[in-house]
């Protein structure tokens, strides 16, 4: 392919593909589909290769972006592939669910002008295009195994052809394996195989440790399993990146409730040197309104978790069941608002509303996903809330009533705060209610493992540049440590803390 | 994977498997349960443990064929394996030395309660035991409940065995004629339990009831298995699953199992026009088994 001509300064942000709004609702395939060559090639070639590139300090994992964009240019995809992953386990994940407009591509020089480099989109790109080549990069991305399949808009499906080594790929290889001559007999446990779990493991095992994840449910991935939905995150591609981290050498573990099966204290007994705690959002928050057990009434982690994890979608193929109903109404404004509002839409709910108490500028949803969500009919009912729950004679929910809201003085998180408008009060039919409010941390851990010191919301008190907790060799990370956050945001502290949990074991040795 | 090593058919409704569980065997305590997953496309369900063996590193289960999950479960024979066995999860029961406690049981309820009543007993406590089954057919171990309970009571729907049909009413009687209780254990059928605690509400005594919503992660994340107890909600995976049985908002409870009845029924019909063959040969084992 001809390299085309950089001019200095192109404005135009490469649009990535997108199933069409209507044909998307009714399917759980991916929505975006990924930018072909051409496209990632002209997206590239904007880099500006600034001296001082911001992109890098916006990401918290410090991905060298402007190489590996350099990289692409240049046609040198495995070496795209090496720049990316020495920093980044994850990034066909990465590229598809961080919000980039609030890290990379809000630092970096082009935001000035509006167009930023799409950098999610071309770290997706490479991401994909390894997933197209796994021949070229075993052991780290062993080919998949044959009954998986990928999805069919993954970057061009080239083959294979034949097994020849690849010197970047080799180059990969021998520094992450390179560490481990140097004699560590260590071993770490790492509660959870969410984003935070797996970065912490992944850079564990690339240092030469014994790496061995518990995981609760009985796949790996955490919430990039559960709770992520398949047409935004494939989980071809989270398992593609979990096996990823397995060829690394990480032990993984199912079925294996941590506090249950055994405490931490017995972990640090029984042969692990130390633990790291990424045990994920726990508890779902629900409204505490009259009617809110009814039947009909999910919290966003059940209706996730049977969609996503237990294939309800597939029912009765798969045995998990799920009722959307016609009518649905999803109570919150973040990006799990948006995801269960989409999925309800492709269980074959025809109206989806989102209820929430403050206006569009307040909603914690990226705008992108708010945007996904309204193109594909979803409602939204801004400046409202639910006052209470209808049922009918068998306990399911019928109605909410909700009453209208108006902004107020700003509240102790800069927001405005809503204020009840007497007098406004309505009732809205419905099948199902979601209720998407957040999560408080779960109980389990923290109520067995002793010397713990926790927050006042629950949390587990963590180091945020370490993410030591007040317990001798015991780590904590993500949404355990800081409440409901993002998943790179998980795995930057997965990140600090496996750097700590180094440092910290030499030390010793 | 979780091989299944023993396995019964005790009456024709109820299953018995032992299950290698070693790490679960050596934490499980009584009270607590597991959640398990058939096969690939299970769904994940909560069921007691029966009992569990350290040393042998086994599990034991007893459960009623209800839907699709517990008929799949029970087509496993010895030597296949479940999918997934996660626990031990929940609360254990608290065992204190409470003095004269009336264990009162019905269907599954029975496994989980031989468990309870030998770790009463560890602690001095006084135990009368009292089954609830629908007709003769359906009474089992019985006998282990005599034999561990200091004296034990049969209660037989059909009225074939002295003139109460349902525990509860034995339970009113028994409290009535003077007899002091106290605490209350009641384990089964969830119409059973809710008749007991109102038996035992007029005379104030702790009736502990333990209950089986339906469950999805089994750790408190999704909040499927929320209850009302004393009007404030908890989650029965968590919290639970032993609650105070005159606090349980039962009507809730029982509609919120209900809620999915369509969708089972379903789900059961198709799974058994698609595997005519294997309930065929259960139904023989399960005469053949009667028959001894």
């Amino acid at each position: 392919m001809k390299m085309a001509e950089k001019p200095k300064l192109n404005l135009n942000r490469v649009p990535i593909p997108k199933q069409e709004p209507e044909i998307r609702r009714k399917n759980f395939n991916e929505v975006a589909l990924g930018y072909a060559e051409e496209q990632a090639l002209e997206e590239a070639n904007r880099c500006i290769e600034c001296k001082k590139p911001g992109c890098k300090d916006g990401c918290p994992v410090n991905v060298d972006i402007p190489e590996f964009i350099k990289a692409i240019q240049d046609g040198n995809m495995p070496e795209a592939v090496r720049i990316l992953k020495s920093k980044n386990s994850l990034p066909g994940i990465c590229g598809r669910v961080c919000p980039q407009e609030t890290q990379c591509e809000m630092t970096c020089n082009l935001a000035k002008k509006d167009a930023p480099i799409a950098i999610g989109r071309l770290e997706r790109y490479v991401a994909d295009w390894e997933g197209a080549h796994p021949c070229h990069s075993e052991p780290f991305a062993p080919c998949h195994s044959e009954g998986a399949k990928r999805p069919k808009n993954l970057a061009q499906d080239r083959l294979c052809e034949g097994g020849e080594s690849n010197p970047a790929q080799d180059k990969l290889r021998e520094e992450s394996r390179g560490a481990q001559d140097i004699s560590k007999e260590k071993k770490i446990a790492v509660v959870g195989s969410g984003p935070a779990g797996l970065t912490c493991a992944a850079d564990l095992a690339k240092l030469g440790y014994g790496v061995t994840i518990l995981e609760a449910l009985h796949v790996t991935g955490g919430v990039l399993m559960y709770g992520i939905p398949e047409f935004r995150l494939p989980k071809v591609i989270v398992q593609s990146e979990i096996s990823y981290v397995k060829s690394l050498g990480v032990e993984i573990k199912l079925d294996q409730v941590i506090g249950k099966i055994a405490t931490v204290d017995e972990l640090l007994e029984n042969g692990f040197d130390a633990v790291f705690l990424a045990p994920g959002a726990g508890a779902p928050m629900f409204l505490d309104i009259p009617g809110e057990n009814l039947s009909g009434i999910y919290s966003a982690n059940e209706f996730l978790t049977r969609t996503n994890l237990m294939k309800a979608y597939l029912f009765p193929e798969y045995d998990t069941p799920i009722k959307a109903g016609k009518r649905v109404v999803v109570f919150g404004g973040g990006n799990v608002a948006m995801d269960a509002s989409r999925c309800a839409l492709r269980l074959g709910a025809e109206e989806v509303y989102i209820i929430y108490r403050r206006s569009k500028v307040e909603m914690p949803a990226r705008a992108e996903e708010r945007e996904n969500a309204e193109e594909e009919g979803v409602i939204f009912k801004l400046l409202t809330n639910p006052r209470r729950f209808i049922g009918d004679e068998q306990g399911r929910v019928k109605a909410v009533e909700c009453y209208q809201m108006e902004l107020g003085e700003p509240d102790e998180s800069g927001r405005r705060r809503p204020i009840p408008k007497p007098g406004t009060e309505f009732i809205i039919d419905i099948d199902t209610a979601i209720v998407a409010l957040g999560t408080r941390p779960n109980p389990i851990v923290p109520s067995t493992t002793e010397g713990l010191e926790l927050t006042r919301w629950g949390t587990i008190k963590t180091d945020e540049a370490t993410g030591r907790t007040s317990k001798e060799r015991v780590w904590c990370g993500g949404d355990m440590a800081t409440g409901a956050a993002t998943v790179i945001s998980a795995m930057g502290a997965g990140k600090r803390a496996a750097a700590d949990i180094d440092a910290y074991l030499q030390g010793k040795s | 994977m979780y091989k299944i090593v023993k396995r019964d058919v005790i009456v024709p409704n109820t299953v018995y498997l032992k299950v290698e569980a070693p790490e679960i065997a050596r934490k499980a305590k009584p009270g607590q349960f597991v959640i398990l997953r058939v096969d690939e496309v299970g769904e994940r369900f909560p069921l007691s443990l029966t009992g569990w063996d350290k040393n042998e590193g086994t599990l034991e289960l007893l459960f009623l064929i209800m839907g699709r999950s517990t008929m799949k479960l029970s087509a496993l024979g010895e030597g296949d394996c479940i999918m997934d066995v996660v626990g031990p999860l929940g609360r254990p029961t608290e065992i204190e030395s409470y003095g004269n406690t009336l264990c009162v049981c019905s269907t599954f309820g029975v496994g989980p309660m031989i468990v309870l009543i030998k770790a009463l007993k560890e602690k001095g406590n006084n135990v009368v035991s009292v089954m609830e089954a629908k007709d003769e057919t359906f009474l089992f171990w019985d006998d282990e409940l005599k034999s561990i309970s200091d004296e034990t009571h049969v209660v037989l729907g059909d009225g074939s065995h002295g003139k109460n049909r349902r525990a509860s009413e034995f339970v009113t009687e028994y409290l009535q004629s003077g007899h002091k209780v106290d605490r209350v254990f009641a384990f089964g059928r969830v119409f059973m339990m809710m008749e007991c605690s109102r038996a035992t509400k007029a005379s104030g005594v702790k009736t502990v009831v333990g209950l089986t919503p339906i469950m999805v992660d089994g750790t408190g994340m999704c909040g499927c298995c929320r209850v009302s107890i004393g009007g404030e909600t908890k989650f029965t995976c968590v919290d639970g699953p032993e609650f105070d049985g005159h606090s349980v908002d039962w009507e809730l409870l029982i509609k919120r199992k209900r809620a999915y009845l369509r969708e089972e029924a379903l789900a059961f019909d198709l799974w058994q026009l698609d595997n005519l063959r294997r309930i065929a040969e259960l139904s023989e084992l399960s005469e053949r088994v009667s028959m001894v």
